[in-house]
C-alpha cells in the first residue's frame, strides 16, 4: 500500500473523482495462469456478444473438432463462434444465461478421451495481410471485447468517416477489485500482447500505442517494457490506482488527457481503446487463423478453496469450475465479473462466455444483512456527487428515480451518460441503491422507446 | 409635487388603456377558432388521462370525439351513463365496445413455482431482472415484486398471498400501464369474451417445465388434440387462436394435467377436472439453498 502514497503515485495521470475500494487482489495476483480440465459438457450461447446473435452452422448429432467454426456471424455487428473442444453437438436449445433469460445455445458433449489439440486453422503471415483485410480477419476470429462489454472487436476497427485515429490505447487497468486476469496476461504473455497491439495499430492506422495500467501492477509494466524495442511506438504507462480507471473515458483522460464527448466513441477524439486480453488474443489467434475458444478467468473470493487464474474453454458451466476448485458449502453469492459492475448469477448452470473475466464467490457473512440493506433518506451530503466519474448528480437523479421521473432523468440530467460503475452506491452513507435505480430507469425508458 | 403624482398616474392609466386596446385587438384578430363543444366534452370525460383510448390524454380524445373519428364508448374509464350522456350531447351513437381487461399469463405463485436463487435487492421486478433474471427457476415466470401493482392507477391490481398479481376486472380499464410495467411481458389486454386462456409463458418442455413450476404448460398437446384448429402447440407452449374464439368451449381444458389452460368465467380462472390439485399454501424451498 505504501506505493499509493509515494510522490510518483500522485504524479501519475488519472481522471477526476472516482473511488478507491479495497483491492482484494492478493488472493490471485501471484498465481500464474493455469489450465483447468475440460468439462464433460459445454454450453455455448449463440449470443455472447453485443449485436445480433450468430447463426448455428452445426446440427444435432454432428461431430465437431476443437477450433472449428460452429456458428457464423449474422451481419456486421456479429461474430462467429468456434468449437472450444472436440465432441458432438448434443442439442441446440434454450439454456440459462448470465443475464437470466433462457437463450438459444449449442450444447456440446466433449469427448473425454480426446487430446483436445486445436486441429483447425492455418499459419498465415500477418504482416502480409492488407490492413483493409484485417477487419475481416479479426471478425473471423470471433473476437469481442474481453474486458466485459463483449462488443465485437472488428466493429471498433472500422473507423467512422471523418475520424482519424492517431493513438491506440490498450486497457490494462483492471480497476475492479478481486480480478487479476489482465494483470497475469500482461506479465505472462507480454510478447503476444505487444504483437496484438501492433496489429491493432495497423488496422486503425494509428501511429502510436500506449498500454495503460494502474500503479498497483508495476511488475506488469516491467514485463511489457522487457519486450519493447528501444524508441518503440508502443509504450507502457502506469496511471493512478483508482476506480473506475478501466472505463475507456477515464483511461483516455488519464493517459492522453482527452475527453470523449457525451454519447460519442473514442474515435471522435482520435483514439481506439482495446482491452489487454483482446489485444493478446489478436496476437495469438491472427497468425494461426484461429478463433476464440478459451479465455482466462479469475476464480476468486473467500468462498473458494483454490482461487487462481484459470484458462477455461468458453461455455464451461460455473458448476464444473466450482466443483474442481473446491466450492465451500457456505458460499452463497456468486458474481460473474468484478464486484462493482459484475452481475449476480442466479443459476450454477450458467456458462462462462467470452466476455466473462471473473467469477467471485462470496461467503454467507459477506452477504448483506438486513441491517446493511436498510435504507435511510438522502441527506444531500453530496458524497455521490464527489464520487461520480462522469460528473453527474446521482443524488438528484436518485430522487427523481424515486418519483419515476425517468424521462426527465434522461433528458435533463444525462442519465444515459451513466455507465453504471457503482461509485455512487458504494459511497452513499444512506445505503441508497442508486445504480439499481438508474438501471431500472434506463430499462423503463428502453421499453417505452420500443413501445412507441 | 401633486403635479408630478398626477402625471405619473395619468401616464400609467394611459399606458393601461393603450395596452388593453392592443390586447383586445389581438384577441379578436389572432383568436383560434375552436369548437366550444370540445371543452364541454372534455369536462364530461373522467380526466384520468390514462391513454386506454389510444390517445395521449382526455383532451385529444375529446377533439377526436367532436370530429366524429371515434365512438364515445372508446373511453373505457367512463361509466355507461357517462358514455351515453356524451353520445346524447354529440348526437352520435354511443357505439358498443367490448370490455377489455389485463390478464397475467402466469399462475406460478410461490407455492407452485420454484426459485433457484434468492433475490435480495431492491424490491422491483425490473431491478430483479437486471440482476441475473431475478432468481425464479422459470425464466418466463412472474417474479412477484409488484411493479404492476405500483403502476396501476385504478387500484385494479393487488398481489395475492402467493405473490401473484390479481386483476380486478371491475376496476380494470385496459389502460396498458401494467403491460408496459411488466419487464417479462406477462400482461396482455384481452376482451372478456375470450374465455379460453393459457396462463403460462414457459417455453420449457415437459419435465423441465414441471421441475420449475407445477402449473406450467408442459406442451403435452392434449388441449390441442381436443380443439384442433383452435389451439396449437408452438415452441412448447399451447396457443389459442382467438380469431376462432366463437368455437371456444370448456372442453379443451378438461384433460390438462397441470391446469395451465383455464376457462375464465366471472373473474374465476377455472381449471379442468384432470388438473393436479394444489393444496400447498406455503412457499416451496429455494433450489440452491442447502437443506437445513
Amino acid at each position: 500500500m505504501s506505493e499509493h502514497f509515494s510522490i510518483q503515485h500522485f504524479l501519475r495521470g488519472t481522471f477526476h473523482q472516482g473511488i478507491h475500494p479495497p483491492e482484494n487482489k492478493h488472493f490471485t495476483a501471484e498465481k500464474p495462469i493455469e489450465r483447468l480440465a475440460f468439462p464433460p459438457q459445454l454450453v455455448l450461447p449463440l449470443s455472447q456478444h453485443a449485436g445480433k446473435a450468430s447463426v448455428a452452422l452445426v446440427r444435432k448429432g454432428q461431430e465437431v473438432v476443437r477450433g472449428e467454426p460452429i456458428a457464423r456471424a449474422d451481419g456486421f455487428v456479429s461474430v462467429p463462434l468456434h468449437a472450444p473442444a472436440s465432441g458432438v453437438v448434443k442439442d441446440i436449445c434454450l439454456m440459462p444465461s448470465a443475464r437470466g433469460p433462457m437463450v438459444e445455445s449449442i450444447v456440446l458433449d466433449v469427448y473425454a478421451g480426446d487430446p483436445q489439440e486445436v486441429l483447425y486453422g492455418t499459419e498465415v503471415d500477418v504482416d502480409a495481410i492488407q490492413s483493409s483485410d484485417l477487419m475481416q480477419a479479426v471478425q473471423d476470429t470471433g473476437l469481442v471485447g474481453l474486458g466485459g462489454a463483449a462488443f465485437p472487436t472488428h466493429v471498433k476497427l472500422s473507423v467512422p468517416e471523418g475520424c482519424v485515429i492517431d493513438t491506440v490505447l490498450i486497457n490494462g487497468c483492471e480497476c475492479e477489485p478481486f480480478l487479476t486476469t489482465d494483470h497475469r496476461l500482461m506479465i505472462e504473455q507480454a510478447a503476444d500482447l505487444v504483437a496484438g497491439t501492433r496489429i491493432l495499430m495497423r488496422a486503425v492506422g494509428a501511429k502510436r500505442a500506449i498500454i495503460g495500467t494502474e500503479d498497483n501492477k508495476l511488475d506488469a509494466v516491467e514485463a511489457i517494457q522487457a519486450v519493447l524495442k528501444k524508441d518503440d511506438v508502443v509504450s507502457v504507462k502506469a496511471v493512478q490506482t483508482k476506480y473506475p480507471q478501466g472505463a475507456e473515458k477515464m483511461l483516455a483522460k488519464a493517459l492522453v488527457n482527452r475527453e470523449i464527448p457525451s454519447g460519442k466513441f473514442p474515435s471522435a477524439v482520435g483514439l481506439g481503446v482495446f482491452n489487454v486480453a483482446t489485444a493478446t488474443q489478436i496476437g495469438q489467434l491472427l497468425p494461426q487463423k484461429q478463433g476464440v475458444i478459451e479465455r482466462v478467468v479469475t476464480v476468486t473470493g473467500p468462498g473458494i478453496e483454490r482461487p487462481g487464474n484459470y484458462i477455461v474453454p468458453v461455455g464451461t458451466p460455473i458448476r464444473f469450475i466450482l466443483e474442481k476448485l473446491g466450492f465451500q458449502g457456505s458460499a452463497r453469492h456468486l458474481i460473474m465479473g468484478g464486484p462493482m459492475m459484475g452481475g449476480t448469477v442466479s443459476s450454477l448452470d450458467t456458462p462462462i462466455t467470452k466476455g466473462c473475466g471473473g467469477l467471485l464467490i462470496l461467503n454467507e457473512h459477506q452477504l448483506t444483512t438486513e441491517e446493511q440493506m436498510k435504507r435511510y433518506p438522502c441527506i444531500n451530503c453530496g458524497a455521490c456527487v464527489d464520487a461520480c466519474p462522469m460528473m453527474l448528480n446521482p443524488c438528484e437523479l436518485g430522487r427523481m428515480a424515486h418519483k419515476a421521473q425517468y424521462e426527465v432523468m434522461a433528458e435533463r440530467y444525462h442519465l444515459n451518460d451513466c455507465f453504471e460503475c457503482g461509485s455512487c452506491s458504494y459511497v452513499c452513507p444512506a445505503a441508497i441503491p442508486l445504480v439499481q435505480y438508474f438501471r431500472v430507469a434506463k430499462s423503463v425508458n428502453r421499453t417505452k422507446a420500443a413501445a412507441s | 409635487m401633486t403635479a408630478g403624482l398626477l402625471i405619473a398616474a395619468l401616464f400609467m392609466a394611459l399606458l393601461g388603456v393603450v395596452l388593453g386596446l392592443v390586447l383586445a385587438v389581438a384577441s379578436r384578430k389572432l383568436a383560434v377558432e375552436e369548437d366550444p363543444r370540445i371543452d364541454e366534452v372534455e369536462d364530461m370525460l373522467p380526466h384520468a388521462n390514462c391513454g386506454a383510448c389510444g390517445f395521449p390524454g382526455c383532451r385529444p380524445f375529446a377533439e377526436a370525439l367532436v370530429k366524429g373519428d371515434v365512438p364515445p364508448s372508446k373511453c373505457t374509464v367512463s361509466t355507461a351513463e357517462g358514455v351515453a350522456s356524451i353520445a346524447a350531447f354529440l348526437g352520435v351513437e354511443a357505439g358498443s365496445a367490448e370490455k377489455v381487461v389485463a390478464r397475467l399469463a402466469c399462475a406460478g405463485g410461490k407455492n407452485v413455482a420454484r426459485f433457484k436463487a434468492a433475490y435480495q435487492g431492491q424490491p422491483s421486478c425490473r431491478a430483479a431482472v437486471a440482476a441475473g433474471g431475478g432468481g425464479k427457476a422459470c425464466a418466463w415466470g412472474c417474479l412477484g415484486l409488484a411493479d404492476c401493482e405500483v403502476s396501476c392507477t385504478f387500484d385494479a391490481i393487488h398481489m395475492n398471498a402467493q405473490g401473484l398479481p390479481v386483476v380486478d376486472e371491475e376496476k380494470c380499464v385496459a389502460c396498458n400501464d401494467c403491460v408496459l410495467a411488466c419487464p417479462l411481458d406477462l400482461f396482455s389486454l384481452m376482451p372478456v369474451s375470450q374465455k379460453l386462456f393459457v396462463a403460462c409463458k414457459s417455453l420449457a418442455e415437459g419435465d423441465q417445465a414441471l421441475s420449475e413450476c407445477e402449473v406450467a404448460c408442459t406442451a403435452c398437446g392434449r388441449c390441442a388434440a381436443d380443439a384442433p384448429g383452435l389451439i396449437r402447440i408452438e415452441n412448447h407452449l399451447a396457443r389459442v387462436d382467438y380469431s376462432k374464439n366463437a368455437l371456444a368451449t370448456r372442453f379443451p381444458i378438461e384433460r390438462c394435467p397441470t391446469g395451465a389452460i383455464v376457462w375464465i368465467e366471472d373473474q374465476k380462472f377455472q381449471k379442468g377436472a384432470a388438473a393436479k390439485k394444489i393444496i400447498r399454501k406455503e412457499p416451496l424451498p429455494i433450489l440452491s439453498e442447502p437443506n437445513p
